[in-house]
């Protein structure tokens, strides 16, 4: 069964409401084709899960222009100033976690665990609500795994059974993501076939990855 | 030569701590100019928590790798021996103990260490982004940043600011003084070039305990 499906049989697969985890670090790299096919048909209410919130005019920040993000959970919004505004008016919620947490907390999500105990955040306002264990004479906060309906990555080289290899900076929150929701969606950079890409080279095994769309552009 | 600006004068007294083989991770701003300063024979590897090890310089239009970039959002170059790597492996590095340095700025530092550094609640709220887990983590956490702000002090007996991390600053560096956190308190062990013990003390709340071996720092060259 062929994993490849058009955009428009991807933004099928995301409701409005959904929770959704996209993968990128500033404006490098994020699944843009899916992202404008998510402003296209104007799918709204999303919760996104994301390191940041991207710049104006890139990733997550097109969402954010377009309205459709109701909640944002990340670790930096700094560099987008529409979020700041949003968040003043009252349309858009904003969940801050810290980015080495967030990556753990996606990672216990995809990876059975039930949690992660992490030192990040004592005495700070991170902790508050947080049930805190001591190991060994240290105290650290428990923080709870974290899922979504739907992952959207980019990734540089993919095959077409599903492999992943994700170059440079680019490969930042996508390994934790593409184990952590119910639908994974990779936007192809470059789609090979299978036994084109290097065993070796695959950051992600294809059994997380459930639908490859081909990225605008793409080879 | 004319004499170094502030901001220079401060990254290059960081730079003097740097060992060599130090794994390092500068913060955004002022802590990024100390790679310029970095002494002779001393040669660091600078860890960028977006997935980089082995940062090079800033690119010049035209040298962008559009798949490369540090965690300012800033296409940069990687130098021989680099190697890329995904968040939750950057992290680790960071939290578990595995980066020497971090050096990183400040809006507030307090008598026990504590350091707030990532918002202003009602005007300021960009996220901790990486920041908080790198002041947990990383062996050292030397905090580069001017003295004052509009003329206040920025060093306080308690930081009223919401806290980046609690108790981990080992040194701050300023335009004006080298000041050690000690489990007693503040240590000035420095006043840099062009300051004087009275500025140094009525420009910082905290209360300062002098080193027995305090120096007054020559003019710096750039």
């Amino acid at each position: 069964m062929s994993k490849i499906i058009s955009i428009e049989q991807a933004i099928d697969l995301i409701p409005d409401g959904a929770t959704v985890m996209i993968n990128g670090f500033m404006a490098v790299k994020t699944p843009e084709t899916l992202i404008d096919g998510l402003v296209e048909r104007g799918v709204g209410n999303l919760t996104i899960i994301s390191n940041d919130a991207s710049v104006p005019g890139l990733g997550v920040g097109k969402l954010l222009t377009a309205g459709l993000i109701k909640k944002m959970v990340a670790s930096h919004i700094g560099l987008n100033p529409e979020t700041a505004t949003r968040m003043h008016d009252g349309s858009l919620e904003v969940e801050l976690i810290p980015q080495g947490t967030l990556a753990e907390r996606i990672r216990c999500g995809g990876a059975g665990l039930g949690g992660v105990l992490t030192p990040t955040g004592l005495g700070t306002s991170v902790e508050e609500g947080k049930q805190k264990i001591v190991v060994d004479g240290q105290e650290y906060l428990l923080e709870e795994p974290l899922r979504a309906q739907v992952a959207l990555i980019r990734g540089s080289v993919v095959d077409t059974m599903g492999n992943v290899y994700y170059r440079g900076t680019t490969k930042n929150f996508s390994l934790v993501m593409a184990m952590a929701a119910d639908t994974v969606i990779v936007e192809a950079e470059t789609l090979v076939e299978p036994g084109e890409l290097d065993p070796d080279l695959v950051m992600t095994p294809c059994l997380f990855v459930d639908h490859i769309v081909v990225a605008e552009g793409a080879q | 030569m004319s004499a170094l600006n502030d901001k220079d004068t401060i990254a290059q007294r960081v730079a003097q701590e740097m060992k060599d083989g130090y794994i390092v991770n500068l913060g955004i701003g002022l802590p990024t100019l100390v790679s310029n300063f970095v002494p002779e024979g001393v040669e660091i590897i600078l860890q960028a928590e977006n997935g980089l090890l082995g940062m090079g310089t800033l690119c010049a239009p035209g040298e962008q790798d559009p798949d490369v970039i540090n965690a300012g959002n800033q296409f940069v170059h990687y130098n021989k021996g680099a190697c890329f790597f995904d968040s939750a492996m950057s992290f680790s590095m960071i939290r578990g103990g595995h980066v020497n340095m971090t050096v990183l700025g400040a809006l507030q530092v307090d008598e026990e260490g504590n350091i707030a550094s990532h918002m202003v609640p009602g005007k300021m709220v960009p996220g901790m982004g990486g920041a908080m887990d790198l002041v947990a983590g990383a062996r050292r956490v030397i905090v580069a940043m001017l003295h004052t702000a509009k003329g206040g002090p920025k060093i306080l007996k308690r930081c009223t600011l919401p806290l980046t991390a609690q108790g981990k600053v080992n040194l701050i560096v300023t335009e004006k003084a080298v000041i050690e956190v000690t489990p007693f308190g503040l240590l000035l062990k420095e006043i840099m070039p062009g300051s004087s013990l009275e500025d140094v003390v009525s420009s910082t709340e905290a209360e300062l305990f002098l080193a027995e071996d305090l120096k007054q720092l020559a003019e710096l060259q750039p």
